[in-house]
């Protein structure tokens, strides 16, 4: 016994040290300096991201209508029974739009943006100008994006679409909600939705032009010429040396991608949300802000699901990116 | 700016008639005769006073009281200073507080927790809705001191909560109908049809003239609804329309299917495609020649270059049902309530009476000359439109507000709008549409 309280008296000891040391670093005026540079950014972060998170969380098991606090009552899980039974056409026809245009910004915007850049790298004639026309519409926000493809490319008697492809017929591009690839009777990837990816990857290529620009400048030659010398050709040694090289710039655009896809709100809003165009964003905001808005409880759950959805893609992202450096750092 | 963003029918106190400037200058000049009629009216309010009820009693309030304003144009509110300058009894002072017209109605609930005394809003289940929430205060007396004289037995019920309890003052309107232009109804020699007959066969002569029957639009989910609403209350009558706004009645009732059916038969005589159009391209169709009529509200009118409307009329919606005849309009009205309880309940009612009165509204449409008020007394000059608007609305014994003002607002933005919507993409599906409308109809209106 008197071993154990031996052993414990000398591991205290040996502890002990150690965290003198670290209390001793931050003494007097350092120590508030310290407090202050991790407590008020803590607070503001506490404040105004996760205590609205959890209150809205919360607010979803309720029925309140946004008037008095005295009128909040529980109602367990009946907003959420309600969005998957009496408003399912919505509910499910938003999340199969965010997934599309998940998927979309993978495999149209980023790959062409790449190519762009990859293009754009080689210092052809004129790249500057071109580099300039392909970022201009990312200054642009996605709302006013929106009003200008709306009023100048997809009017339906005179817009510049209608003028190229309607064959000298009016077409609704915009209005159009019918399903251009329908998944059953009542889902699909609507026409309409169709136009407003085109004109969402209309500002997004250039965005990720830029970004992949930005990684190929920072490609060392020497391997693009060592690659060279080893027989690669242009194919292979982009996708062999260039492309791992750029990892970083990867991940960034991945994230970009997703926060993109699932924060998508402004253009289709702006665009007098048409039918089949749903988004997760738009129906939260519908039942909370607005002529529709007051409904509380079902918006605030609305919220949580797509909480969720992207709190799945921020853990497979957190522990992917932080297993992969840890590796790194281990090997 | 033409609300291109707008989820909303739009209000009447901010789509007047827009008027050509020579018809502002006379309605300007309208107010130099105004100091001559204020002794008149202030004359009247002073009758009135003997014979009011109740706790209230004009005349006798003093002190400070707030107005809450979204009259955030120039023209409202410079007409809004002028006609609260107009308060007869000089010991009240009103300090007006105003918010952008849009950012006020989409906080309506957060402000009434905190209301001025005097709340601007509109008609209908809104109205009705927040009276019988008890967040407004009754004002029967004000309506008791003399306001049912002036206003008459429409506004009335207008004003009237679901206790039978006024909670309103109307201030400004306008008219849903079938606008179009009298000079190419004249080379046509067409004329105004009175029932559905009429309707199909001036339709029909239209197509062989080479012009769309109806322009039409829906960009925004709202405008369609004039049309559900016209062919709701012309089939079934005024009761069963505000019965199924109000969430009694079933969407999946024949009664509604008929309405529907109605509706796909007259769809071939409308634009096509009305969902991806703003209200402004389809009216512009109408400005054009291209297109003869268009069931819209009287701010069509703001469409027609310089505003001129004096080559602009309507006729109400045709007879549908010999049973119900065209006695219901759809007017959506604009005025005014108090708060549940006001800092100054008194000084709050005497300004809600001067405002139901004519010496208020003359100095409103003096400054404002774009729109129509609802008393009788007015002695603005208003022009032969306006004057027709007055006529129509004065003479119909029911009259409705438009369905995003009629009914619960979160069942007119989320359903009704994408109900329609969807009925005139693909109106095959109209069954399948009228289900869903009905279960989340149960779900909403049950609270």
């Amino acid at each position: 016994m008197s071993d154990t309280t031996a052993a414990a008296a000398v591991s205290t000891s040996v502890a002990r040290p150690k965290r003198r040391r670290a209390l001793s670093q931050f003494q007097g005026r350092d120590r508030t300096i310290f407090l202050l540079m991790v407590g008020v950014p803590t607070a503001l972060h506490v404040g105004l991201v996760w205590i609205p998170t959890l209150a809205s969380i919360l607010l979803s098991f309720t029925d309140w209508k946004g008037i008095r606090f005295s009128d909040i009552n529980w109602v367990g899980l009946r907003n959420y029974d309600q969005i998957l039974t009496v408003f399912e056409k919505d509910f499910f026809q938003a999340v199969i739009n965010n997934t599309v245009l998940l998927v979309f910004l993978f495999i149209g915007p980023t790959i062409f943006g790449m190519f762009l850049a990859y293009l754009l790298d080689k210092n052809i004639r004129g790249t500057r100008l071109y580099q300039s026309v392909f970022y201009t519409p990312v200054v642009l926000s996605l709302a006013v994006v929106g009003f200008m493809w709306q009023s100048v490319i997809y009017s339906t008697e005179n817009g510049l679409a209608t003028e190229l492809f309607g064959g000298g017929e009016a077409v609704d591009w915009i209005g159009n909600q019918s399903f251009l690839i329908p998944f059953g009777d009542n889902y699909g990837i609507s026409k309409n939705f169709v136009a407003i990816l085109i004109a969402i990857a209309w500002r997004h290529t250039g965005y990720i032009m830029v970004l992949y620009l930005a990684g190929l400048k920072s490609v060392d030659n020497s391997l693009k010429e060592a690659a060279s010398l080893d027989g690669c050709n242009e194919w292979q040694s982009f996708r062999h040396v260039v492309f791992p090289t750029l990892k970083p710039i990867n991940v960034v655009i991945s994230v970009i991608t997703v926060i993109e896809a699932l924060r998508a709100f402004d253009i289709i809003f702006v665009l007098n949300t048409p039918g089949n165009t749903e988004v997760l964003s738009i129906l939260t905001t519908n039942n909370l802000l607005g002529e529709g808005g007051g409904n509380v409880g079902r918006g605030s759950a609305y919220a949580t699901i797509l909480f969720l959805l992207c709190l799945g893609f921020v853990i497979w992202y957190v522990t992917s990116h932080y297993r992969r450096t840890q590796e790194g750092a281990e090997s | 700016m033409t609300g291109q963003s707008t989820h909303r029918s739009p209000s009447p106190s901010m789509y007047g008639y827009q008027l050509g400037r020579r018809r502002f200058l006379k309605g300007a000049a309208g107010a130099t005769g105004l100091g001559l009629v204020l002794p008149a009216a202030l004359a009247a309010c002073g009758d009135d006073e003997d014979s009011g009820s109740g706790s209230f009693e004009l005349g006798t309030a003093s002190g400070a009281t707030t107005l809450g304003s979204n009259y955030s144009n120039e023209l409202p509110q410079q007409g809004l200073a002028a006609a609260v300058g107009a308060l007869p009894n000089q010991d009240i002072s009103v300090s007006i507080n105003e918010v952008d017209h849009n950012t006020f109605q989409e906080n309506i609930t957060t402000y009434l927790q905190n209301p001025d005394d005097v709340i601007p809003w509109f008609a209908g289940f809104r109205m009705r809705f927040f009276a019988a929430q008890d967040l407004l205060g009754d004002i029967t007396d004000v309506w008791d001191a003399g306001l049912n004289d002036s206003l008459g037995e429409g506004f009335k019920v207008a004003s009237t909560g679901d206790d039978g309890k006024q909670y309103f003052v109307p201030w400004t309107y306008y008219i849903w109908g079938v606008y179009y232009r009298p000079s190419i109804f004249e080379a046509n020699g067409w004329t105004a049809p009175t029932n559905e007959d009429e309707l199909l066969s001036l339709a029909s002569d239209m197509q062989d003239a080479g012009l769309v029957p109806f322009a039409f639009a829906n960009d925004g989910n709202w405008p369609a609804m004039g049309t559900f609403d016209q062919l709701n209350f012309r089939m079934n009558g005024y009761q069963f329309h505000v019965d199924l706004m109000a969430g009694k009645e079933n969407w999946t009732d024949d009664r509604v299917k008929a309405v529907f059916a109605k509706w796909e038969q007259l769809l071939p005589v409308h634009q096509e495609n009305p969902n991806g159009r703003t209200w402004e391209e389809a009216a512009a169709a109408v400005v054009n020649g291209e297109a003869g009529m268009m069931t819209i509200g009287t701010f069509i009118g703001s469409q027609f270059p310089d505003g001129d409307t004096s080559d602009l009329d309507f006729f109400t919606f045709p007879e549908l049902n010999s049973e119900f005849g065209t006695g219901t309009v759809e007017a959506p009205i604009d005025g005014w309530m108090m708060a549940k309880s006001p800092s100054n309940v008194n000084a709050a009612k005497e300004l809600l009476y001067h405002f139901g009165t004519a010496a208020a509204q003359d100095a409103y449409l003096a400054e404002d000359p774009s729109v129509v008020a609802p008393s009788t007394e007015v002695t603005v000059e208003y022009s032969p439109l306006q004057r027709k608007v007055l006529d129509a609305v004065a003479s119909a014994p029911n009259v409705t507000q438009f369905l995003d003002r009629d009914a619960n607002p979160e069942f007119a933005a989320n359903v009704a709008g994408p109900g329609l919507r969807d009925f005139l993409a693909d109106p095959s599906r109209v069954d399948a549409i009228l289900q869903d409308m009905q279960e989340q109809a149960e779900v909403i209106y049950a609270g």
